[in-house]
């Protein structure tokens, strides 16, 4: 088969290697990306990747890390690509070390791995604390190599706009826009990545970079992608509170030993190196002692909350707990360096000799534009599959934080840069299958629908350039975190949610009266900006919603209103009462939220998981 | 979800910051006044001034226009002229800098507007010296060859290098006329050749050192060091590198007319 023109949106972890893949199948790739694609998220990642590699004798194995998985996610994951995924997992920390990544060793010159939150396991590889910088810049190599042998071309500083659609309704392209001279243009495709991250920045101050707007999945879901499981948000629980944004503490402080505790006095001012150790109370240690500190991060982040905001017991009384790494040898704290610098660089202390104080922030979403996969052998994905990480619009997939398959309820720490890898090693096999049962090739497809797309896009940014009300942009989006913040993150009560969803409403009525601040035609950031905003409120808009209809608590998604009661045994299995409540509760709700888009709001419906790899059972942590 | 102290209650801070719509206009200075809050940097407050784009004697202007991503010093991305000293501006803390606090572009590269910058020369000189492994594929292989420790933190240290540019705009000899590839660009070549795998290549990336705008374009001012966010030890792999380039010298006159043979294959 002759070579076609792929699109890959996005140039973090997913994207990255989704163009390895396509590059490697001989396929041309034209990357689109708003940063330089070595600038993207993915560097933002810290503690690890991970991989049953099993080399601590601790009888670690792929089926335990796909049990921890689907545990972790509440049972509300996309079975098959999990199971394929944590199978692939091995292998892609073998091809990371092959391509160079630093990863830490042992004595003895092996990979070495650390403990993560929600397994029992050292499954975590690592280079320092800096582990997704490290795998991003090795896929940027290995593009780099491509790109000069003329496979790959960049399109950096270019933001992705909508897809252009043929007659048929399949994606045969898209509309992009070059952020530094405003030039809009389409992109002819066989198929198209979306690859385009998170949508953090909807919660205005978060763990996530500037670029996280979700305005790419926004878009997709405006033009009849199904998003789902958007009301899954995780909200990590170490972060540095900033003005501008929420420094992620690593997990791997706790994983290399690292103590939650508040003074057990309220309100205590002594210094918390001058607090005896019996004056401290290490909440997660006493309420968990299985699992201790390493609690998969839903459950870490509400019993901080609890103690904080109900017992009153947060650090001089407000938000606030510590993260204790001061007992740990010097060769220990190395480990961690690079998280360690950040927080003395913006916070001001040494964390190696004074307790940090961090406190939850948003994080991750794990829902997104929906995604298929076919079952192969093994209930793992078929290998080269088209229906892989493949959107409901024919021609259009999605990959890493972007959609929605494999974190279900709740991500497990560490799962997010394999989930990323393995989903561009599936995926762009899957986009040159599909182009392949293609009867007709993209480049023989009319220019009509390229003309009319890129003709829509020049009229909406002339209207967004003519924009001259009294509401700034930026401020607006400010609110919109803001409120997301309040009341959509942690704790979720309906009647806030659709007060929530009154203010959106709001929100979109203020951004017609916009001004767009800049009418210039040269790097024009707030014209791209007003655009961005519209989708951020879609996504608000339907993660609110998803909530807001979603009467349980499960995972990431917590409703005090709606949840079950305590266990009266330590194994809640042996309580047949509670199993009888579980059981009803999980028939009605184990399901994936659907999310179609309409004019007038989101449709919202909810299909069935099927559960071909593990039978669910209460997740418990005690 | 936060709700820490919001500092000293009515305190402004000064900005002095450079604006320039493209390259073919004339650039000037604006002055803005930001509200000041505990922990803020030269970031934070651009927000602020995106939020109300007012010059400090009340004009209506454009928000400015800088580059920024992670804003937790680990993309590179927000490198700018800060008191006249390049450096990342999302760990610039307002509370350690000198009012007012001047923001001007990197000045070695083509300005984009106000103070982005096309730092693309960078990207282009990793292709110079060819940065990357040469992977067969990315099918299963097993693992790489064990690494030791010593190994492993040697070659980490080089690897935090985010392509910021500090020290190519901190070096005399990198200009917008030449095309000196930097420190950047030769550390990561070391970096390569100290790969087990890598190293496997590491002629083809002494070649590259040795091209137009090489490594021996280098003045030595070791300035380079001084000004990078990451602590690099940029000297350090300039100093290996010309070590490994007079060998490769030596080693072409005696190569030079001798066809390679492809490795491996059957002849």
């Amino acid at each position: 088969m002759a070579a076609g023109r792929y699109t890959v949106v996005g140039g973090g972890l997913a994207g990255l290697m989704t163009t390895i893949k396509l590059a490697e199948a001989g396929q041309h790739v034209d990357v689109l990306s708003i940063v330089p694609v070595k600038r993207s998220h993915s560097v933002c990642a810290q503690g690890g990747i991970n991989g049953a590699v099993n080399t601590k004798g601790e009888g670690d194995s792929p089926d335990i890390h796909v049990r921890d998985t689907l545990r972790g996610g509440d049972f509300l994951s996309e079975q098959t690509s999990v199971r394929g995924m944590c199978n692939a997992a091995p292998g892609i920390i073998y091809l990371l070390d092959r391509m160079g990544v630093p990863f830490n060793r042992t004595p003895e010159g092996l990979l070495d791995f650390r403990r993560f939150g929600g397994t029992l396991h050292h499954r975590t590889a690592f280079a320092g604390a800096t582990t997704g910088q490290q795998l991003l810049y090795a896929l940027d190599e290995q593009v780099r190599r491509f790109e000069a042998d003329g496979l790959v071309t960049k399109y950096e500083y270019w933001e992705w706009l909508g897809m252009v659609k043929d007659e048929a309704g399949r994606c045969v392209g898209s509309v992009a826009m070059d952020l530094r001279t405003n030039e809009i243009r389409t992109f002819p495709a066989e198929a198209v990545m979306l690859a385009t991250g998170g949508p953090g920045i909807v919660f205005g101050r978060s763990t996530n970079s500037v670029i996280n707007t979700g305005t790419a999945a926004g878009r997709a879901f405006m033009e009849g992608a199904i998003y789902a499981n958007a009301e899954f948000i995780q909200v990590h629980p170490t972060s540095i509170p900033g003005q501008d944004k929420l420094r992620l503490m690593s997990e791997s402080v706790r994983g290399e030993g690292g103590r939650v505790w508040v003074p057990k006095k309220k309100a205590d001012t002594r210094h918390p190196n001058e607090i005896p150790s019996a004056e401290r109370w290490y909440f997660l240690e006493e309420r968990y002692p299985k699992y201790g500190n390493l609690v998969p991060r839903d459950v870490a982040t509400r019993e901080i909350f609890d103690v904080c905001r109900n017992l009153g017991l947060g650090i001089g009384g407000k938000d606030g707990v510590y993260l204790d790494i001061t007992e740990q040898s010097a060769k220990v704290q190395d480990k961690i360096k690079g998280v360690l610098e950040i927080y003395e660089k913006f916070a001001g202390e040494d964390p190696r000799k004074t307790p940090m104080v961090i406190f939850p922030g948003m994080h991750y979403s794990m829902g997104g534009v929906y995604v298929t996969f076919e079952p192969g052998t093994n209930q793992e994905p078929a290998p080269n599959s088209p229906k892989n990480q493949a959107t409901n619009i024919p021609g259009l997939y999605a990959s890493g934080e972007a959609e929605h398959a494999y974190h279900g309820a709740n991500r497990l720490g560490a799962n997010s840069l394999l989930s990323c890898i393995y989903a561009g090693i599936i995926g762009g096999p899957a986009m040159v299958a599909y182009s392949k049962n293609n009867a007709q090739r993209a480049g023989g497809a009319t220019t009509k629908p390229f003309d009319d797309a890129r003709k829509q896009w020049m009229e909406r940014f002339e209207q967004i350039r003519k924009m001259n009300g009294s509401e700034n942009p930026y401020q607006i989006g400010k609110e919109l975190g803001d409120v997301m913040t309040e009341n959509v993150t942690v704790i979720r009560y309906n009647d806030k949610l659709k007060k929530t969803l009154d203010v959106i409403r709001t929100f979109k009525e203020r951004w017609a009266r916009c001004n767009v601040l800049d009418t210039s035609n040269n790097a024009n950031r707030s014209l791209s900006y007003v655009n961005q905003l519209w989708n951020m409120l879609e996504l608000g808009e339907v993660i609110t919603q998803s909530a807001l209809m979603r009467d349980e608590s499960r995972g990431a998604h917590y409703k005090p209103d709606f949840r079950l009661p305590e266990p009266k045994t330590k194994d809640p299995t042996q309580d047949p009462e509670w199993m009888k409540l579980w059981k009803a509760r999980h028939e009605k709700w184990a399901k994936t939220t659907v999310a179609k888009w309409t004019p007038k709001g989101p449709e919202i419906t909810y299909e069935n998981i099927s559960t071909p790899v593990l039978d669910p059972e209460p997740r418990w942590y005690a | 979800m936060d709700s820490h102290d919001n500092g000293s209650a009515g305190r402004k801070v000064t900005f002095k910051i450079w604006r320039q719509a493209s390259p073919d206009h004339e650039g000037k200075f604006e002055t803005f006044t930001v509200p000041y809050y505990k922990g803020a940097n030269v970031i934070s407050s651009l927000m602020e001034i995106q939020r109300r784009p007012v010059t400090s004697d009340g004009q209506k202007t454009t928000p400015v226009v800088w580059d920024s991503n992670c804003l937790e010093e680990v993309c590179g991305s927000c490198t700018m002229n800060i008191n006249g000293t390049a450096r990342m501006a999302c760990s610039a803390l307002v509370d350690k800098l000198q009012e007012p606090i001047t923001l001007e572009p990197l000045s070695k590269f083509p300005l984009t507007r106000d103070l982005a910058v096309d730092r693309s020369r960078m990207f282009n000189a990793l292709k110079q010296v060819k940065a990357w492994v040469n992977l067969d594929g990315t099918h299963n292989l097993g693992p790489a060859p064990r690494q030791s420790q010593a190994e492993q933190a040697e070659r980490y240290v080089l690897s935090t290098c985010m392509t910021c540019a500090c020290c190519l705009e901190a070096c005399p000899q990198v200009s917008m006329d030449n095309n000196f590839i930097g420190a950047a660009a030769i550390s990561q070549a070391r970096l390569f050749n100290m790969h087990p795998t890598g190293q496997m290549n590491a002629a083809d990336r002494l070649r590259g050192l040795m091209e137009a705008g090489g490594i021996q374009d280098c003045g030595k001012a070791q300035n380079c060091v001084q000004v990078c966010p990451k602590e690099i030890p940029l000297t350090t792999s300039i100093a290996a590198m010309n070590r490994a380039v007079t060998v490769q010298v030596v080693k072409n006159l005696f190569t030079q007319d001798e066809p390679t043979k492809a490795a491996g294959g059957p002849a």
